[in-house]
């Protein structure tokens, strides 16, 4: 790795085409780069198999957090309606389920989501106000609107700047830039 | 489904994204509105009318705090007046933003891609402008924070849980805060792209602060895609419990009118009939002034138009299955109930009501009525004041004359009710002028995706 005042993050190639960025992304896996990015503007279908990634945690998390919803919607209302403040009318029962059930939907769903987009966010370790990929002046300009990058990122194994930068400009890229982390 | 059609036999069918646009002309298009693009004394005078109204709105709430609910013209028999039509009107609008965004999602139907953002801050407005009903209606905001939140207090009471009216609170209140999360979700990447291509500082830096550092990683595409899936899973069983709730509210008192098991369907239909036809009133101005043509092409106009259509017919159902039970139960205070609709002092609003919802949206079963622009958008101005004149038939006219004829009694609303219904439709107005200034209306993200899929199907 090179120990400059600005640290190389990895080399990035420019595609016009989802299409490119698929093809290179498939064949910089086959080449054996160990870690690489692929930024898009919008989901690209088949990129997430093309770079081998496998699936998430965002259901899981999902899962949880309906779970901990539901139950402490239930949990709230039980602790209400039998322990707290108990009203005896007419011998009816004081956990009165059913009634229950529309309130404890409605955090059972609250909950999911709130889990759901922070857990997601969480696992993107976002926000993240600086990234060394905005460095490239091209990336920074169009990654959003309508160009495919792909990133071969240096702390993988037996990276060579070089040899990427070489690799990558096979692939008939639009450019390609090194990303440098200041 | 290719853009043009060579079956001579079959009607050509318009695009959903008009043919020639790449990834850089939707982006540039959509984004120019929000960053390059002055706002011109159009939007500023209408802005003004809206603030106008706010302004209505701020001195209606004041001066009902100050003296309190005997401002309007509540009084036994009709203790719930306007501000209850206007909470469930306001509800059922909202509905039509997550119906487009969830449901349409899960069902893949593409031509949601253009209306999904706007119709969702639609959700969000109309959301807010309902709740500010119930809040007023106590007349004490501040006191209600203890029998609407249960949080340990003072005098160790709690919310009663069951009551439907503490189950629309947190019905109510969840589907706030989850179509917020669904909106701010989808608005992510686009909020990076306006970061990029802002040119001035504060607009960089305020982009950017929202935009929280996206950077269309695929890593990040992919959980991102999950979760809105998810998202778009649980807001779709959300947005029926929510009207289903709004009619419990109704459903479970024996008032007669109310008291029907046909309530939660019915209100759910109707509250996608009204929302629809909001989105079609916002829809064909901003396409207008904001030469969206391409994107919101007549395709999605006409399939509005018959998600309308659809849904009228299934409020009509409800209310002919109203007369069916009142007539076949043999129930004379539900078979009075029909009468008085009919016959009572406030016919007028019923018969204006069967016009509005039932006899003119017949005309959208022709193809010519559901592609002329202007058509439809007086329409959809008639279906929702119709679908006003619904809730106060329910609401109004159920009450006044309920079992005993001495407790008899009429409503008659007074210009604070007025002022505060108007005040909020200037709210919306306001924050629906707001919006297309300082946030893309389209979803340029899903816009980009929805260009890839139609060039692969013309290659």
């Amino acid at each position: 790795m090179n120990e400059q005042s600005s640290k190389l993050h990895g080399v990035m190639a420019e595609f016009e085409t989802p299409e490119q960025l698929i093809e290179a992304a498939e064949k910089t896996r086959a080449a054996g780069f160990a870690k690489l990015d692929a930024y898009a503007p919008y989901p690209v279908e088949g990129l997430a198999e093309a770079l081998g990634l496998k699936r998430t945690w965002v259901p899981q998390l999902t899962l949880l957090g309906g779970i901990l919803g539901g139950c402490g919607g239930f949990g709230l209302q039980y602790f209400v309606s039998v322990i707290s403040y108990p009203l005896n009318i007419g011998g009816r029962p004081l956990n009165s389920w059913p009634a229950f059930i529309p309130v404890t939907f409605e955090t059972t769903v609250l909950g999911a989501a709130i889990f759901a987009v922070f857990g997601m966010l969480a696992l993107n370790k976002l926000p993240q106000p600086y990234h060394p990929v905005f460095n490239v002046a091209r990336f920074a300009a169009r990654a959003s609107s309508d160009r495919f990058f792909l990133c071969i990122e240096a702390d993988g194994e037996k990276f060579d700047g070089a040899g990427a930068r070489k690799f990558l400009e096979g692939l008939k890229p639009a450019s390609v830039a090194e990303v440098l982390d200041e | 489904m290719s853009a043009t059609n060579d079956t001579p036999n079959l009607r050509r069918v318009a695009p959903v994204v008009a043919p020639g646009h790449t990834f850089g002309t939707v982006t540039e298009k959509i984004s120019s509105i929000v960053l390059s693009r002055p706002a011109g004394a159009g939007w500023f005078f209408g802005i003004s009318v809206a603030f106008a109204f706010v302004m209505i709105l701020g001195m209606s709430a004041a001066y009902l705090i100050m003296k309190g609910t005997g401002v309007w013209g509540l009084n036994v028999p009709v203790a719930w007046g306007f501000a209850i039509v206007n909470f469930v009107w306001w509800i059922g609008i909202g509905h039509a933003g997550t119906l487009i965004s969830a449901i349409l999602l899960l069902l893949n139907q593409k031509w949601r891609t253009s209306i999904n953002r706007f119709a969702e801050a639609m959700t969000l407005f109309a959301v807010a402008c309902a709740g500010m009903f119930p809040l007023l209606h106590t007349g004490r905001p501040w006191y209600a924070a203890y029998f609407m939140m249960p949080y340990p207090n003072t005098m160790g009471i709690w919310p009663q849980f069951r009551s439907p009216l503490i189950w629309d609170v947190f019905a109510v209140s969840t589907y706030f805060t989850v179509s917020l999360l669904f909106w701010f979700v989808g608005l992510l990447p686009d909020l990076a792209t306006l970061r990029d291509r802002a040119t001035s500082k504060p607009k960089q830096m305020i982009y950017g602060l929202l935009a929280m550092g996206w950077r269309g990683s695929a890593r990040h595409w992919h959980r991102y895609q999950m979760a809105y899936l998810l998202l778009a899973g649980l807001a779709t069983p959300l947005v029926v419990s929510v009207h289903t709730v709004v009619s419990f509210d109704f459903a479970v008192a024996v008032v007669p009118g109310w008291h029907t098991t046909i309530f939660p369907p019915y209100f759910v239909a109707g509250a996608i009939y009204s929302g629809f036809a909001m989105v079609l009133t916002l829809a064909i101005p901003l396409r207008k002034f904001y030469g969206l043509e391409d994107f919101i092409t007549m395709r999605h106009l006409e399939n509005m138009a018959k998600v309308m259509l659809a849904t009228g017919l299934i409020v009509a159902y409800g209310y002919a299955m109203e007369f069916f039970m009142a007539s076949y139960s043999g129930n004379k205070y539900d078979t009075f109930l029909a009468w008085n609709r009919m016959h009572g002092p406030y016919a007028a609003f019923y018969w204006a009501l069967i016009l509005c919802n039932i006899v003119i949206p017949q005309l959208l079963w022709l193809h010519r009525a559901r592609t002329n622009v202007v058509l439809l958008f007086v329409m959809s101005l008639v279906i929702n004041v119709g679908m006003w004149l619904e809730r106060f038939v329910i609401v109004v006219m159920s009450l006044h004359r309920d079992f005993m004829p001495s407790a008899w009694g009429n409503y008659r609303p007074t210009i604070w009710d007025v002022g505060l219904f108007t005040g909020t439709l200037g709210f919306f107005v306001m924050l629906i002028f707001l919006f297309v200034r300082v946030l893309p209306a389209i979803s340029i993200a899903e816009m980009r995706e929805l260009v890839a899929h139609t060039s692969e199907e013309q290659k």
